[in-house]
């Protein structure tokens, strides 16, 4: 089925994908949960690993910059046959989001 | 007086909410979708995943090579007119008059270049070198050099560094310059009174006030430089060959000449992700510079 279909027809020339939607729905979701946990427990700096002090927000910034890295790096190196799938480098990513939520 | 917390006027950034939003962030995710399709034109586009991204970070593959290629030219760019412009906006820092009446005039001197708009200073270089009616190329050619920046790959570069010094190494020369005037005059006079070196008031008073004005002229020369276009655009369009063609000189050719918006999509995208890097260690770094020598100054 043409994904584009669903749209209505003043959106379809802007050809817009549902992977596309999934990854900005994903990223705007991440920001409201911060910003909801920003309001209802204040953000604390804290100096961790990296030596400079950081808030959860800032914490959130380093984790998407760097995910995104790594998927690049994922993009970049795997295997020819799993290059264009970020089954494995997602949960990479989670690992380090956890990582740096804890130690940065 | 009581003050009462009302977050109501929250809703006038609305405006701007919504301006930001049309004009930026619906575009950026344009963008992102656009890198994850093809399009042959006439507005149809067809699903590719992350295949231009596999290419684009591929050096073995034709879109992978041109793409690195052009990172790498940029990035040796950048180092070249940073190496040059640095050393050269501090001498020239350090040279310019304290008092009086040559201050002015100095300062108008060298925001001069600051102000001609980038295509200008292109065209003024262009004509300038050119060995039939340009002052630089004439003499050049008159002195015996065979000298030629439209076909040799060297002299293209020559000139293209020595334009951008031309071009930028004031604002670094202005940065330092305000570092300095910053310097209490005490500082000086116990250096005199010590019998301290030229060489020693430098690296133990002057450099070390610069190092914030030098950071931030660090990081505005290197993202400038990393994002050049007009300048080598109008000065050589890239040639002779690909030798100049730095990274946005590169998207424009993909995105416009050859009309690959899924190609172009995913290079503006790693060529954003990594700018926004870069900004992301330069803005930590400044920020943070002087705080943790504070801290251990007052640990002690």
């Amino acid at each position: 089925m043409d994904e584009t279909s669903l749209l209505p027809d003043s959106l379809a020339w802007m050809a817009w994908t549902w992977q596309t939607a999934a990854f900005f729905a994903t990223i705007a979701l991440l920001l409201a949960i911060f910003t909801v946990l920003a309001v209802r427990f204040p953000e604390r700096e804290r100096v961790g690993v990296l030596r400079i002090p950081t808030t959860r927000g800032d914490r959130l910034f380093i984790t998407l910059l760097g995910s995104a890295f790594i998927c690049l790096g994922w993009m970049a190196f795997a295997s020819a046959d799993l290059r264009g799938d970020l089954t494995f480098a997602l949960p990479i990513c989670l690992v380090y989001a956890l990582a740096v939520f804890r130690f940065v | 007086m009581e003050k009462t917390l009302n977050n109501r006027a929250w809703w006038l950034v609305a405006p701007v909410f919504f301006v930001v939003a049309f004009s930026a962030v619906v575009p950026l995710m344009t963008v992102v979708n656009y890198s994850v399709q093809d399009t042959f034109g006439n507005n149809q586009f067809f699903w590719n995943g992350l295949g231009w991204f596999g290419e684009l970070l591929d050096p073995s593959t034709d879109l992978g090579g041109r793409f690195f290629a052009a990172l790498w030219r940029n990035l040796l760019f950048s180092a070249i007119i940073l190496a040059i412009e640095v050393p050269l906006g501090i001498l020239v820092a350090l040279s310019m008059p304290r008092d009086g009446w040559k201050v002015a005039a100095t300062l108008v001197l060298m925001a001069l270049p600051l102000l001609i708009p980038w295509n200008v200073v292109g065209t003024i270089w262009q004509v300038f070198a050119r060995t039939d009616i340009g002052l630089l190329g004439w003499v050049a050619s008159a002195l015996g050099l065979d000298y030629n920046y439209t076909g040799n790959a060297l002299h293209a570069w020559i000139t293209i560094v020595v334009m951008d010094v031309w071009h930028w190494t004031s604002l670094v020369a202005l940065l330092c310059y305000a570092g300095l005037k910053s310097i209490p005059d005490a500082y000086y006079q116990a250096a005199r009174i010590d019998g301290a070196s030229r060489w020693a008031i430098f690296t133990t008073i002057q450099l070390p006030k610069m190092k914030r004005v030098l950071l931030i002229a660090v990081l505005l020369r290197f993202m400038d430089s990393f994002m050049i276009y007009t300048e080598p655009f109008v000065l050589t369009g890239g040639g002779p060959g690909n030798a100049t063609t730095f990274l946005s000189i590169d998207l424009v050719k993909l995105a416009l000449g050859q009309f690959d918006l899924g190609k172009a999509a995913a290079m503006s995208l790693v060529y954003n992700l990594i700018v926004l890097a870069v900004c992301w260690v330069f803005y930590t770094v400044m920020t943070h510079a002087g705080s943790g020598r504070a801290e251990t100054e007052i640990a002690q």
